[in-house]
Order: structure tokens, then sequence, then C-alpha cells
């Protein structure tokens, strides 16, 4: 069988500038979840642009599910940096709107919204605004936004950037949890190690200018992983592996610029 | 009820009495031969009560004219900020002939308008129109291309139309500059209407406008009855104010933070 997402040989510029991603090739399976890490201008977020169908590779071809990122926009759900949610409308509501852009019914579109909510225990919070949740709460509501479209593959952006640790891990579990429970594949990119080791089968690490594949670590840890994962040895051996990897990265323009 | 918010409700009041108060202090020290130029507050209720009738007829006269202008104003407006907001190429052929708009004195359109359209509600609703126009088209303009560009891309993704994009992303989001604008017009337009009265009001029994007093009143030198007037121009200001006021608290104060109470 096919690859789920295969990159070949992908370079995306804009316009006449410089590559922003240069000669990516990558597979990634059917239920894998796959991290991006590396320093700014590794060109992580707009690998996950390319995804979406939000801007065309310059370059080589990608495919999800054996169609353009375009034709598979059905199969997608993207979770913004930001929470990314429409202020003027309840929690319910700003979890129908893609629902509602696809045509959805009124009673399917609640339904489906209904239980999203559910899986990231906001239930409670249905009829509140955004700006009467937390930060934690309203990444939450993104999250089950993009979930209500049980998409094959999730597309996230640095979602637990601005949050505080203790949020950020409570999530990390909670996004495994349900994972678990539906099986889409997952491209994550992220700044931080111990989220990526937590997270995934796999992380991609990415070098700058112009952004390109690194390396590749297998993370061999099983799931369920939970909380106490984070203390085994075998977990933060791997973080000082990854973190030691990304410290060796060639990161300046001038580095990179010698071939 | 604590002492605080009563102390603030009756600031206000407070601040009229005192305002009332210098009001008769300072007519009472001009020489006695100019105090006609300075009624007392209560010979302005006097007027009130003499040309009440007049005054009620111009009020409405020029409420209708203000109300006329103010609403084809914010109709024309959004439509014109719907078309500003789709590309900078649009905004820029067509802002410098905004400004032309706002730029030109009312007392040199006035005359032409009555070439045109004849002295009445018409010339006048046109001047408060005309006034009224631009602070809304710049906000609502401004408002529109203000969108997050991630909610954009959010809705691209799911393959919105340009009308839904519009209706349920842009719009919304151009509320609370729409009415920033709003604001700025409601204040304008009783002023509109009443300058456009003044300049191109119909002056045939019971046709005139608050302008259209000030000229007769000016003209007999009744200063107390200019000062009624006055005083009702304001209050069809305070009308719209309030107006505004009400219908943005009503749009906005669930979502908008500029409605958070600071102390929950």
């Amino acid at each position: 069988m096919s690859p789920f997402v295969e990159f070949q040989h992908v370079t995306k510029r804009y316009g006449e500038g410089p590559a922003i991603l240069a000669d990516v090739c990558l597979q990634v399976e059917r239920g894998e979840f796959v991290s991006f890490i590396g320093p700014s201008g590794c060109g992580k977020s707009t690998l996950l642009k390319l995804v979406a169908g939000l801007s065309p590779a310059t370059t080589g071809s990608l495919t999800v599910d054996g169609l353009s990122p375009d034709a598979a926009a059905e199969e997608l759900a993207f979770v913004f940096q930001e929470p990314t949610l429409l202020p003027w409308l309840t929690v319910e509501r700003n979890v129908e709107v893609p629902l509602r852009l696809r045509g959805e019914s009124p009673e399917r579109r609640r339904e489906r919204a209904r239980k999203a909510l559910a899986l990231v225990g906001l239930s409670e919070r249905a009829e509140y605004y955004p700006r009467q949740l937390s930060g934690g709460q309203r990444m939450r509501v993104s999250i089950a936004r993009a979930l209500s479209l049980t998409p094959k593959l999730l597309l996230l952006d640095e979602p637990f950037g601005a949050l505080d640790e203790m949020t950020r891990d409570r999530l990390n579990e909670e996004l495994l949890a349900i994972r678990a429970e539906q099986g889409w594949t997952a491209f994550f990119v992220t700044h931080a190690v111990a989220e990526a080791v937590f997270l995934s089968h796999r992380i991609i690490l990415l070098a700058a200018n112009p952004g390109r594949i690194h390396r590749e670590i297998r993370v061999d840890l099983p799931y369920p992983r939970t909380a106490e994962t984070r203390q085994t040895p075998a977990f933060q051996a791997l973080v000082a592996a990854v973190s030691r990897e990304l410290r060796a990265l060639p990161n300046t323009v001038t580095a990179a610029a010698t071939p | 009820m604590n002492a605080r918010p009563l102390l603030h409700r009756l600031l206000p009041a407070l601040t009229g009495a005192l305002f009332i108060a210098l009001w008769y202090l300072a007519h009472a020290l001009l020489a006695s031969e100019r105090r006609f130029l300075l009624p007392p507050p209560h010979s302005v209720l006097l007027a009130f009560r003499e040309h009440g009738p007049a005054l009620w007829s111009a009020a409405m006269n020029t409420l209708q004219g203000a109300l006329l202008g103010f609403g084809t104003a914010v109709i024309g407006s959004s439509l014109a900020a719907l078309v500003l907001s789709l590309t900078p190429l649009v905004r820029a052929s067509l802002y410098p002939y905004l400004m032309i708009l706002q730029l030109t004195p009312i007392i040199v359109i006035a005359p032409i308008l009555i070439l045109w359209a004849g002295a009445g509600i018409v010339s006048v609703t046109i001047i408060t129109f005309l006034i009224c126009f631009f602070p809304l088209v710049v906000n609502t303009t401004q408002g529109l291309i203000s969108t997050d560009r991630n909610l954009v891309d959010l809705f691209r993704m799911c393959r919105a139309s340009r009308w839904q994009e519009i209706f349920l992303l842009r719009a919304p989001g151009a509320l609370p500059y729409f009415f920033t604008g709003l604001r700025i017009a409601a204040t304008l337009a009783p002023i509109g209407a009443i300058v456009g009265d003044f300049y191109a009001g119909n002056s045939a029994g019971g046709q005139g406008g608050l302008g259209f007093l000030t000229i007769i009143y000016s003209s007999q030198f009744k200063i107390a009855a200019l000062f009624a007037t006055a005083v009702s121009s304001c209050a069809l200001g305070f009308l719209f104010a309030g107006g505004v006021v009400a219908l943005s608290w009503l749009c906005l104060h669930r979502w908008h933070d500029s409605y958070s109470r600071s102390d929950v």
C-alpha cells in the first residue's frame, strides 16, 4: 500500500525569493504521529501549509491519500498556533463553523459539535464566549473544532506553544487519548523537544536556510503514554538525544551557505 | 448599594448645578446694559415656553433630515466599504476621491445643491449624508480588512465561498470598527441636518428646521430663543448618540473586550 502522505522532492519558494523548503522527501504511514522540530526559519509552518493545500509546492509532488492536498481538503483539519476562534460566537457555534461551511445540516452540526466538545471536556462551556475561557480552554475549543470534522489527517502548528507547562502536559495527554480512540494521522509542529518525544512515533529534525530534513528519530516508547511515561529513563534519554541533535544543527545563514 | 455608585450618579447633577450657578454669576457680573448678551437660564426656559411649538416642529423637521441622511450614509458607506475592502488596488484608486467628499466645505456645496435639488429636505438629507459618510466608510473598511489571517485560512480550507467569508467572518469582525464610525457619525448627523437647513433648508411655513429658526431668531436678536435652539440641537445629538450607544451595546456586549467588566 502506498504511504498516506508522500513528499517527493518538494521545494517551496515564494516568488523569486530563496527556497523556504528544499528537496523534501518524506513518507508518512496511516495512523502515524509525526512531529517536526527545528530552528526558526526551517520551514515547519510552511510545510504544514503545503499539506493543508493553503499554498502549492513550487516543484516536486505532494500527495495526501493519493490525492493532491487541495483535493484531499475534506480529510484534513488544521489547528493553528493561536486558538483562532470567532469571538462573537459561542464555543459551540465556533466548533460548528467548519461544518457549517461544508454545508452540514444544523442538527448534524450540533450533534458533532457536542461530541467534539465532550472529547475535550468542555461540554459545560458550550454556551460561553471565547473571552470567558482560559487560554488552555480556548485551545481545547480549537482542537474540538478540528476534531468535529472527523479528519483522517490532523495538522497542528505549535498549538500549545503559548500555554504554561502544566496545561501543555495535560493537553498532550488528552490529545494522545483522543488519538487512541480516533486513529487519525498527525503532523505536529513544535519547538518543545519533550512534547515531540511524548507525542510522536517519529520526530523529523529540520535544518534552516533552506528548510530541509536533517534527520529522523524514531520514538520507540510504547503507547498508551501517560504522565508516568515522562518519568521513565527511556523517555528522558530520548529527550536528551533529540536536544543534542537540535543543538548540533547548523543554525546560521553562513553555516548553511557553506556546502 | 454602596456609596460609590451613588456618588457617581450624583456627580453629573452636581456639575450641572455648578455650571448653572456660574452662568447666573456671569450674568450678574456683566454691566447692566450688556446683560442681554447672556440671558439667565430661566429666561431660556421661558423662551422654550414662548417658542415651544415652533421649536418642536423645527426639531422634528431637523430630526427627519438627520435620520434620512444618517440612514442613507450607513447603507451607502457599508456598501462602499465592501467594495473598498476587495483589493488594495480598489482602495488606492478610490480613496483620494473619498477625501474630496470630506474636504469640500458644505458652504460651497450648499448653493450647488439648491440649484440641483432645490431648497428643502432633499438637500438637507444630502448634506447630512456627506457629513456622516466619511467616518463611517473609513472605519468600516478598516474593520473589513483587519480580519485575522489565520481565520481567513481556516475559511479557505473549508472551501468557504466569497459570500460566506464576507458575512460569517469579515462583516461580524468589522462590527466594532463600524460602531466607532457610527458613534462619530451619530453626533455629526444632527449638526449636519442643522447646517444643511441653515444653508439649504425650506423656509416655507412649518417646513424649516432648527437651522432655519437660527436664522430667524438671530435676525430678531432673540438671544434667549437662540440658546433654546442650541439646547434643542444638543437634545437631538444626545438622542442619536444614545441610540447608537444602546445599539452598540446590544451587538457587542456579549463578546467584545471593550465591554468586559474589569472586576470580573
